[in-house]
């Protein structure tokens, strides 16, 4: 394939692809490891009302509300899954269930009752992202990488998912020692004087962000496989926490350029004519990943039980 | 023009999606139990998202075999197979490799829904146009409802009903007690299979109503609600199925008579609402009643503290004791006992040391043990026994010279 077909339309919601996914896998290590993986199922569900108000807010669609509108929705829906667990004494999954899927069908609803329909805001796009449309128009070939006015073109999702994705590692990188104490032992963390508690918070917006830049991006789909089967795959390859970290990296890329290539080039591979989704695409090739990891990983069965 | 719609007087649509979806909260409550009470609501969210490639499947093929595409039976026929597969994924991934059940959920719903995508994009290629409305299990679609799907709804609403009656007991011990159910023979595992399949059948007849996202809520919400109100298993599966076919039934009510208020979205909202309700109002468990129990609490504590302080002629500094003090016609604003004060107070002290004795007899052990410092000693000994204590305590004495 030549530089001047790779480089515009298929070099950046590649790239795009890329940095998500693993923008959502780090934190998602430690949502996996603290049995909190299903935050990441709720708040990309929640992201939704949360664009839908800022858009009925602002009436325009533009990123930085978006997404403020998002986190907001994040935060909201983190307060009140534990306003509901701690006032009705309810478990945590059943309150997280109830919380994202009246926030979800609040959403939906505003967006049916409002008028967005000359906007381009529902509810697939929501789902599956945009990620083929997310092309690089001023690029003539692989020399525009170096070439200042065709890189101010780029789309600004690029820089939007760099930020997020710079943000999730410095957050790792400062709170790496916290972070690992209160996951592995909660009570030791507390006597060392670690606020476990707000860490745990910190770690739910750090995902929150990650997911809300993603979701701008790619939709919610990628958002959930990547926090999820990267992370849970990379558990099954080690007992070492940063070995752990570098694996769910390698998958959560392998799997946004595999699934983002076979979805453009896949099916013309074998003549059909159009792409499938690249969204959908990433997440199946993260499942399979995590089907052969679970099915040969050196460490797939639990530490001590008998091999089966 | 409501009251139009919630008895069916709006026309034929409006009936069949009423009626249809009433069963429906019916049969999610009543199987959202078991699901509840076995602390797995969320694998529901793992089902209802699993069916997604197994729609596109079906279509594909009914297609392919020359069919009409869209034929309800065959695309939930396809729903339930891929959802199953699914279910067997969380439960292989669960128990085979070290992952926990979150994260095999996670993924299972994650993977298969991206996967349906991939399905609906290239059924979108395969024939122009034929593939509108497949969107709609997403979210739901009651507008083009026929009889036949309203058939389909209520046979298969009514069946799972009939399946909880059969298994509800097995169900409930395996809920409170898996080792106990494990030990009187009930096979665990394939139990815990019925019950999800009994909620796969649900999500799969839900699908046409409110769609694979929000069929989840019809299973999770109508049992947190019924939980508030009951400690009996029998009467918190009729109570979710009531608070579950109430909330489908006025949320399809308004979706009939409002424009643009699609029907899963409203009864998803409306059930909210009535959880809402029961957290803050329920008898016992309700955020009312435990506030209120609180502040009866803090009333006594603050009473006893009070009538102990007068009686051994303490200065009392906490103002809400000296408010209650005087309240009761205890104390005067100042803190000054008034003369049925100082019999309260000496009462209490006297009550005081009857306890401290009754704590230090091993004859007493389980009266002491009931000893909380508010409990009045008159509910736990009989007369004679306080009168007992009392000779031991003996009464007021001159000095000795």
């Amino acid at each position: 394939m030549s530089g001047e077909e790779f480089v515009p339309l298929s070099l950046t919601p590649m790239l795009i692809g890329v940095l998500a996914a693993v923008a959502c896998a780090l934190p998602g290590n430690f949502l996996v490891l603290r049995k909190q993986a299903l935050i990441g199922d709720a708040i990309s569900h929640v992201v939704l009302p949360g664009i839908v108000v800022a858009f009925l807010i602002t009436g325009v669609v533009a990123a930085a509300p978006m997404m403020l509108g998002a986190a907001g929705a994040a935060l909201v829906s983190v307060v009140m899954i534990e306003a509901i667990r701690r006032l009705g004494n309810i478990e945590p999954g059943a309150a997280m269930g109830l919380t994202f899927t009246t926030l979800f069908a609040a959403g939906v609803l505003l967006l049916e009752q409002s008028d967005t329909s000359s906007v381009h805001l529902d509810v697939e796009h929501a789902l599956y992202g945009n990620l083929e449309s997310l092309i690089w128009l001023d690029a003539i070939g692989w020399e525009s990488l170096l070439d200042p006015v065709a890189l101010a073109g780029l789309p600004p999702e690029l820089g939007r998912v760099v930020i997020a994705l710079l943000g999730v590692c410095a957050f790792l990188w400062l709170f790496w020692r916290p972070l690992v104490l209160s996951t592995f032992d909660e009570s030791f963390a507390q006597a060392m004087g670690i606020a476990t508690n707000r860490v745990g918070v910190a770690l739910v917006m750090v995902a929150a962000l990650a997911a809300v830049a993603a979701f701008d991006a790619v939709g919610s789909i990628i958002v959930i496989a990547m926090f999820i089967c990267p992370p849970a795959a990379a558990r099954l390859m080690t007992n070492r926490l940063e070995h752990q970290v570098g694996w769910s990296v390698v998958f959560a890329v392998l799997s946004a350029v595999f699934g983002y290539v076979f979805a453009g080039y896949g099916p013309l591979w074998l003549g059909f004519d159009n792409a499938v989704s690249a969204a959908g695409m990433i997440a199946t090739v993260s499942g399979i990943i995590l089907a052969i990891a679970a099915c040969f990983a050196p460490h797939r069965h639990r530490s001590g039980a008998p091999a089966v | 023009m409501f009251w139009n719609a919630l008895t069916l007087q709006l026309g034929y649509n409006a009936t069949l999606v009423t009626i249809g979806a009433t069963l429906l909260g019916i049969a999610a409550g009543v199987t959202g139990t078991f699901l509840y009470l076995r602390k797995r609501a969320l694998v529901s969210d793992a089902i209802s998202h699993a069916t997604l490639p197994g729609v596109g499947i079906a279509f594909m093929l009914m297609v392919l075999l020359g069919g009409d595409g869209r034929a309800l039976p065959g695309l939930l026929l396809g729903a339930a197979v891929s959802s199953w597969v699914g279910l067997l994924c969380v439960s292989w991934l669960t128990q085979r490799t070290r992952l926990s059940e979150d994260a095999a959920i996670g993924a299972v719903l994650s993977v298969f829904f991206g996967f349906g995508i991939v399905l609906l994009t290239v059924i979108q290629t395969m024939g122009a146009g034929r593939a509108a409305g497949l969107e709609s299990f997403l979210l739901g679609a009651t507008a083009g409802m026929l009889f036949n799907d309203a058939l389909v709804i209520a046979g298969g609403g009514a069946l799972t009903l009939v399946a909880v009656l059969i298994l509800r007991r097995p169900m409930t011990l395996l809920a409170f007690d898996p080792e106990y159910a494990a030990a009187r023979g009930i096979n665990v595992g394939r139990m815990d299979l019925a019950i999800m399949a009994l909620a796969l059948a649900v999500t799969v007849i839900g699908l046409k109503i409110v769609g694979l996202i929000l069929i989840v809520a019809m299973l999770i919400i109508p049992p947190v609600t019924a939980r508030f109100w009951t400690e009996r298993t029998d009467h918190m599966v009729m109570i979710t199925g009531l608070c579950g076919g109430l909330a489908a039934w006025i949320g399809a009510g308004l979706s009939a008579v409002a424009p643009a208020m699609p029907t899963g979205p409203i009864i998803v909202l409306v059930s909210f609402g009535l959880f809402v309700a029961s957290l803050l109002l329920a008898p016992n468990r309700g955020v009312l009643a435990v506030y209120l129990r609180h502040v009866r609490f803090q009333r006594r504590v603050h009473l006893r503290q009070g009538l102990l302080a007068l009686a051994q002629g303490q200065p009392i500094y906490e103002a809400y004791t000296v408010r209650l003090l005087k309240q009761a016609g205890l104390a005067h604003a100042d803190g000054v006992p008034t003369e049925a004060g100082r019999a309260r107070a000496a009462k209490a002290l006297r009550d005081e040391k009857r306890w401290e004795l009754v704590r230090a007899d091993q004859a007493f052990e389980s009266a002491a043990a009931l000893y909380d410092g508010l409990r009045d000693i008159e509910t736990v000994l009989t007369g004679d026994q306080i009168s007992e204590i009392d000779q031991r305590i003996g009464g007021p004495q001159g000095v000795a010279s």
